[in-house]
């Protein structure tokens, strides 16, 4: 598997997956779902792998990869905020949160922010409109959200990252 | 549900969890232990009570005691006061805002007074997660009676006359349906339950799932016995990890009971239910689309006919009914036919189950009979208008749907009805508007959304709804012209006339029906180069009023610009031309003195 220029250990993975699979091509979108679970993102050597693996063109398997918004070609930040933009959060402001992190944190919707800490993504309605409007860090809902609330969140995240530092030096130590 | 003295119920749905209601559980849990109560007291995790405005909510059993908003301090005070003490904790209680009176009983809140429960009729009721809860409220019953006492046909028919219509968009009489996939003939058969819940602001397939998932199963295997299908499918955003988790506990029980899987309940009678998560795409919710979705390929929509009746997943006939279609099938097997029938209106039968978001007060899942109006849902369960403000539209079914004014609040809704005065049904979602909602600019955003979602099939909805969204943006911005809103309405029409699916001939209403009730509106954005509403910043002019201006000077202090001018204690003034519509100095004015124009 010397020509995929991935963690060989994580296809060997893969290939396994696949291969317990009953109907392999009816899976393949399961199958994208595993890929990105184990690499964060679905690169182009992962995805020539799944399509020489099911025997099906790489243009199918990247159809598919660029059809579905689960799927991303990109690395994810370490931390994921996701605000929703359904309609009960639009009507409620979710442009202004959007605004908000986009200044803080100096980073487009969609991308990663240069220290690959963050990845800011808007989404389309989680179903808790009750609390519009919604935004979700590492699948933690806040809601209620105003565009002032923005920056502790981001501390928020911050401080979880630094606790998670000081933990893991105690262990060292 | 065993020798308890008190049953209590804590909403553990999407959105209670969000505020937090595991806390409330495992405080209480711990408080009851410490109480020594936990022999007497049962403490239910159920799914959603549907007033999401309130939550957590948790309700106390036989004592009929309905808290909301509830911490993990205040569950703690609950077990002390009420469990103990047997004393109801006051401050808890729901109150109401028109009299101020503290209401403890659920049934006499205005938002519960109006609803008739049936799709939702054990969500908040019994712990989804452990099927003897829906076993003790009849549930399997409808599918044992049916598998010995019906024959196929006389299961569809029962559906039939009961003028069970579906309750996911397009309203296609349920019988009727089931009925065309079993006179397809063929050697398999498949049943799929469309839970792509897609449409935004909508939630009501979610918290059937979270709360009571057996009913989806049940119904699901009866479906599968009337039109002879072995097995079916869950097509579930992968959006609803709580409903995917609750699914799965469900399925594996009712295996390990012997309700699903080979002959279910001694008879010859089998049926497998797969699940299949959707991977973000709207799309997927039209029925071919889905079905190329589970299919493992791009979720693109092909042409209709042949219809999934007669040719569908795996090119064998499939029977697609979304999950709130199935939530109604089993009490019209246990109550008749006629029983449904009985309420509604003349075409459109039972109740349905509307996602209130947006701008009102009690913001929720209401399940109400057909022919509601809508005034009644947003004024008398929904509570009004936040915060004072002035209703100006509600939107109804969607990116698909459109919207609806004051003037036709009072209309009895019903699908026909909706449809009638340029909205739909659609999945129920319904979002309130107020004045502060520019409607030039909710066209845009489910254009926005449409263009976003489009699959990228046919040319008119392609490259037709990016027009439309390039023109809205320039409307928006204060570029259009009186031209322009000719062009939206002739695109929109040559878009409706030519999209291949559902998607792309609806994808304009929004546009047409903001145009229809909403012109002056539009013209204000061209012609004044004026957003009524306040919101398309590009047309935005801060102004202060001098005689409610007090010269406190804080909005020169906030003023990122420096161009408000004005001495102590005296009137300030902005320059306009220089003003780059921030609202900051709207945000620190004390004395209202700032507004938009």
């Amino acid at each position: 598997m010397g020509e995929y220029k991935v963690d060989a250990e994580k296809l060997k993975k893969l290939g396994d997956f696949i291969e317990g699979l009953e109907y392999a091509e009816g899976e393949l979108i399961n199958i994208l779902r595993e890929a990105q679970e184990m690499f964060g993102y679905l690169p182009m050597d992962v995805q020539l792998f799944i399509a020489r693996k099911l025997g099906i063109p790489a243009a199918k398997v990247y159809g598919v990869a660029t059809f579905y918004s689960y799927f991303t070609m990109t690395p994810r930040g370490k931390h994921v905020i996701s605000v929703c933009l359904g309609t009960a959060c639009f009507v409620k402001g979710a442009d202004r949160i959007v605004e908000e992190f986009r200044k803080q944190l100096n980073i487009k919707e969609g991308t990663i922010s240069e220290d690959g800490m963050y990845t800011l993504d808007s989404i389309r309605c989680v179903g808790a409109c009750g609390l519009a409007p919604v935004v979700i860090v590492d699948g933690k809902v806040h809601g209620r959200v105003k565009p002032e609330d923005v920056a502790a969140i981001i501390r928020g995240i911050n401080e979880d990252e630094s606790g998670e530092q000081m933990l893991v030096k105690q262990n060292v130590q | 549900m065993g020798s308890y003295r008190m049953d209590v119920l804590v909403c553990g749905g999407t959105g209670c969890q969000a505020s937090n209601s595991i806390d409330v559980i495992e405080t209480m849990s711990k408080e009851i232990k410490a109480a020594g109560l936990e022999k007497e007291i049962n403490l239910v995790t159920t799914g959603c009570f549907g007033f999401c405005e309130q939550g957590p909510i948790v309700k106390i059993q036989p004592d009929n005691v309905f808290y909301v908003k509830v911490t993990p301090e205040s569950a703690a005070v609950i077990v002390k006061e009420h469990f103990v003490k047997g004393r109801v904790v006051k401050e808890l209680l729901y109150e109401e805002p028109k009299t101020r009176k503290k209401l403890e009983e659920q049934s006499d809140m205005p938002f519960y007074k109006k609803q008739e429960r049936i799709a939702l009729r054990n969500c908040g009721l019994i712990d989804p997660e452990n099927i003897n809860e829906y076993i003790a409220v009849d549930g399997y019953q409808a599918l044992g009676k049916a598998l010995s006492e019906m024959t196929p046909e006389q299961v569809i028919d029962e559906v039939k006359r009961s003028g069970l219509r579906g309750r996911g968009g397009g309203g296609f009489p349920t019988g009727t349906k089931w009925e065309l996939t079993r006179m397809s003939k063929a050697d398999r058969r498949f049943i799929i339950c469309n839970a792509d819940e897609g449409d935004p602001g909508a939630f009501m397939d979610r918290s059937i799932l979270e709360g009571d998932p057996h009913s989806v199963l049940e119904a699901m295997a009866i479906a599968g016995y009337a039109i002879g299908a072995d097995s079916g499918y869950i097509y579930i955003r992968a959006e609803y990890p709580l409903a995917i988790n609750r699914l799965k506990i469900a399925v594996k029980q009712a295996y390990d009971m012997g309700l699903l899987g080979k002959n279910i309940l001694g008879t010859d009678f089998s049926f497998d239910i797969h699940l299949k998560y959707g991977a973000g795409a709207f799309v997927c919710g039209e029925e071919t689309a889905l079905i190329n979705s589970i299919e493992g390929g791009r979720g693109e929509p092909t042409v209709k006919p042949p219809f999934p009746a007669e040719v569908g997943l795996w090119k064998m006939p499939t029977n697609i009914n979304n999950v709130e279609t199935f939530a109604n099938v089993c009490p019209i097997l246990l109550r008749g036919a006629d029983w449904f029938a009985s309420i509604g209106t003349e075409k459109s039968k039972g109740t349905k189950v509307f996602a209130l978001a947006g701008k009102v007060n009690n913001v929720g899942l209401v399940e109400v009979p057909m022919g509601t109006t809508l005034r009644e849902i947003i004024f008398d369960l929904g509570g009004g208008i936040k915060n004072n403000r002035k209703f100006k539209a509600v939107q109804t079914g969607g990116p698909s749907g459109g919207c609806i004014t004051e003037e036709n609040l009072n209309i009895p809704i019903d699908y026909d009805s909706l449809t009638e005065i340029g909205s739909m049904m659609g999945s129920g979602g319904m979002i309130v508007m107020d004045e502060d909602d520019c409607m030039v600019n909710i066209a845009k955003f489910y254009l926005e959304f449409t263009v976003d979602e489009a699959c990228g099939r046919c040319t008119a909805c392609r490259v037709g709804n990016k027009r439309l969204h390039e023109i809205l943006t320039k409307i928006t911005e204060g570029k259009g012209t009186e031209e322009d809103l000719e062009r939206l309405k002739d695109l929109s029409q040559i878009i409706k006339d030519s999209s291949l699916c559902g998607l792309g001939q609806t994808a304009p209403n929004p546009v047409l029906s903001t145009m229809k009730y909403f012109w002056h509106e539009y013209l204000a954005h061209v012609n004044d180069k004026y957003c009524p509403a306040g919101v398309c910043k590009a047309l935005l002019k801060y102004h202060i009023i001098p005689e409610k201006c007090k010269g406190c000077t804080l909005c020169t202090k906030v003023c990122p610009k420096g161009i408000i001018s004005g001495k102590l204690k005296e009137a300030h003034v902005i320059n306009k031309e220089e003003c780059i519509a921030c609202g900051a100095c709207e945000q620190v004015c004390k004395f209202g003195a700032i507004t938009r124009m």
